[in-house]
């Protein structure tokens, strides 16, 4: 075990005052409980992957699969190997869609949550609100003016029409704001003194420090993009995206019933690694963001 | 004179703002490119839907403007209108409220495990938004003897008779509550566990010297007034969650559900969106929920400004 390693357990131990060995087995029991019961419909999910076509129908569903096979996943790509278009345009399509997205939405709702919660220029309150207001507002009747004004920058049909808009993820803006609030003013006034300009006290002490909050963002706007599927302002074959030509192939009816569960799972893998990378991140920067009020 | 004095002033705080303007201008750098992509792809769409609102609007045609016919039609002749705000405002009051609750209970719980067993906790608990498998629980509240709790049921003599759980009016607001708080954890739990992370763990030390006896001391005194941003994204994103939800009650309950008893303002709104283009009516619809989620919005921050003391 290294030094630093050692130091942060000791920190992580000091952490437990104030616990009771009777609060610990009430929390405990809560958590047991409620943990299974979140866990059944997904563990349910992912056994019926393994079962053949015809234990799918079988009354009351058991729970594990009798005879348990890989046929449902070696149908699904054999499936995907036969489509018209190759599957690993749609893949990359969405591949591309995804890593540009989030990495913009996280770059850029981040510079601008900066100013937002740190600096009081004229201006700040408006332009918070308006954000902060239209996170409120239903997605469901913005898509025809959304198509409208795609139509008119001319973006019908183009990869940026899908990427760009989810940029500008008032979600993800008011997330990373939210954060960068509880840094010290006195951190960043520090920094100025010593003569770092506003970038560099952005990128060096304002990031690091809401590492946490990032990281959290990069799952959320990762789901979203992986998952996005058929779209009104895509009608060209090869820039089509994966979920959109795997429902395509699945929606054959009962007889791919069993390729349709093998689906659900893999479209679950790349959020979840994803998901599980940036958490145990997430768990480790714990008592290292450094000086605190 | 004074007319004079007021223009000085005037002129003064021009070229004041103006100095704090310049003064500020990387700020603006910072804001101006994400500022762009929202007022174009956000703000831009709200602002023309709620201009359709006072339009009539198929979509086909030309939008004519109506003035606040939609919002009279709304109240006046659209009982349907008013179940929904009714279901909605029982669904969301009830799924918002308990969600919330768990969001901060399980984000403290299980900031206390050792760091793997926090990742696998988190996992469990965010899992369902990971996955929204919703047939999952359509075989488990199967209206037919088969599904797993008709079953048992009437193998314990509880019942005799089969259960239509999600159509039988008296059943189906309790089941919709049941599903719809399974998948709620999403983003408020995952933002409460960042930001339990982030406290900083000597104030908790501090707080044991200056007498803190218990962890529910310790939460509400120390804990909770630090976390007051993170709890405000939780309730914000919990609460237009909860007021949005209408495609998973089209899953569960069918559309429209049994005489619209888990009918929300959103599936009213896709109703009349999606179905019978009546793109003003629906604009006006998104106009109210938006105006009621503000509202209810606004209390609860307000409430929490109030916690630890």
């Amino acid at each position: 075990m290294t030094k630093e390693n050692k130091v942060k357990r000791h920190l992580l131990k000091r952490a437990k005052v104030n616990r009771s060995h009777a609060g610990n087995f009430v929390v405990f029991a809560f958590i047991f409980v409620l943990g299974v019961f979140m866990a059944i419909p997904l563990v349910y999910a992912i056994s019926n992957s393994f079962k053949p076509l015809d234990e799918l129908w079988i009354f009351p569903p058991p729970l594990f699969p009798n005879q348990p096979t890989l046929e449902n996943y070696t149908g699904l790509f054999g499936l995907l190997g036969s489509s018209w278009v190759p599957m690993s345009r749609y893949l990359f399509n969405t591949i591309f869609i995804t890593v540009v997205g989030t990495v913009g939405q996280v770059v850029l709702g981040s510079m601008c949550a900066y100013p937002l919660a740190k600096h009081d220029f004229p201006g700040n309150k408006f332009i918070f609100k308006l954000i902060f207001f239209s996170l409120m507002f239903s997605g469901a009747v913005t898509s025809i003016p959304s198509y409208l004004i795609m139509v008119e920058l001319g973006w019908v049909d183009t990869y940026q029409a899908l990427i760009v808009p989810a940029m500008g993820s008032t979600m993800g803006l008011y997330l990373m704001k939210q954060f960068m609030e509880q840094i010290p003013n006195a951190l960043l006034e520090a920094a100025r003194i010593d003569g770092a300009g506003e970038w560099r006290i952005f990128w060096r002490i304002v990031m690091p420090m809401v590492k946490p909050a990032w990281l959290t963002l990069i799952v959320f706007s990762v789901q979203g993009l992986w998952n996005m599927g058929a779209s009104t302002l895509i009608y060209s074959e090869q820039l089509k995206t994966f979920p959109y030509a795997i429902t395509q192939i699945i929606s054959g009816g009962i007889a791919r019933a069993g390729v349709s569960t093998a689906v659900t799972v893999l479209m679950m893998i790349v959020p979840l690694t994803v998901f599980i990378i940036t958490q145990s991140n997430i768990i480790e920067t714990m008592s290292t963001s450094g000086v605190k009020e | 004179m004074s007319t004079f004095m007021q223009k000085q002033t005037w002129k003064q705080k021009t070229a004041y703002t103006a100095k704090r303007i310049w003064r500020f201008r990387a700020s603006y750098a910072f804001v101006a490119p994400f500022l762009l992509i929202f007022l174009t792809f956000t703000f831009l769409p709200v602002a023309i839907a709620i201009f359709y609102s006072f339009t009539q609007f198929n979509v086909l045609e030309p939008a004519k403007w109506i003035g606040l016919e939609n919002f009279k039609n709304l109240f006046l002749n659209d009982a349907v209108f008013m179940t929904a705000v009714k279901n909605t405002m029982v669904l969301s009051v009830v799924i918002a409220g308990v969600s919330f609750l768990l969001c901060i209970l399980l984000g403290w719980f299980i900031n206390d495990f050792s760091p793997r067993v926090r990742t696998i906790l988190t996992f469990l608990f965010y899992a369902p938004s990971l996955a929204n498998v919703y047939y999952v629980w359509q075989l488990i509240f199967s209206g037919d003897s088969n599904g797993f709790i008709n079953a048992y049921l009437m193998k314990l003599g509880v019942i005799t008779e089969a259960i239509q759980w999600f159509t039988d009016t008296r059943y189906m607001t309790g089941v919709v509550i049941f599903v719809l708080l399974w998948s709620s954890l999403g983003t408020g739990f995952l933002v409460m566990i960042a930001g339990f992370q982030n406290v900083d763990t000597a104030l908790y030390e501090a707080g044991a010297i200056d007498g803190i006896k218990n962890r529910w001391q310790e939460m509400w005194f120390i804990t909770l007034p630090y976390l007051r941003p993170q709890l405000m994204f939780s309730a914000v994103t919990t609460i237009t969650g909860s007021f949005s939800i209408g495609g998973a009650i089209d899953i569960l309950c069918g559309n429209p559900s049994t005489d619209y008893q888990a009918w929300t303002i959103m599936n009213h709104l896709n109703d009349y969106g999606g179905t019978r283009f009546e793109m003003g009516y629906a604009c006006a619809i998104a106009v109210l929920l938006f105006l009621l989620m503000v509202g209810v919005n606004s209390i609860v921050q307000k409430m929490l400004t109030k916690i630890g003391d």
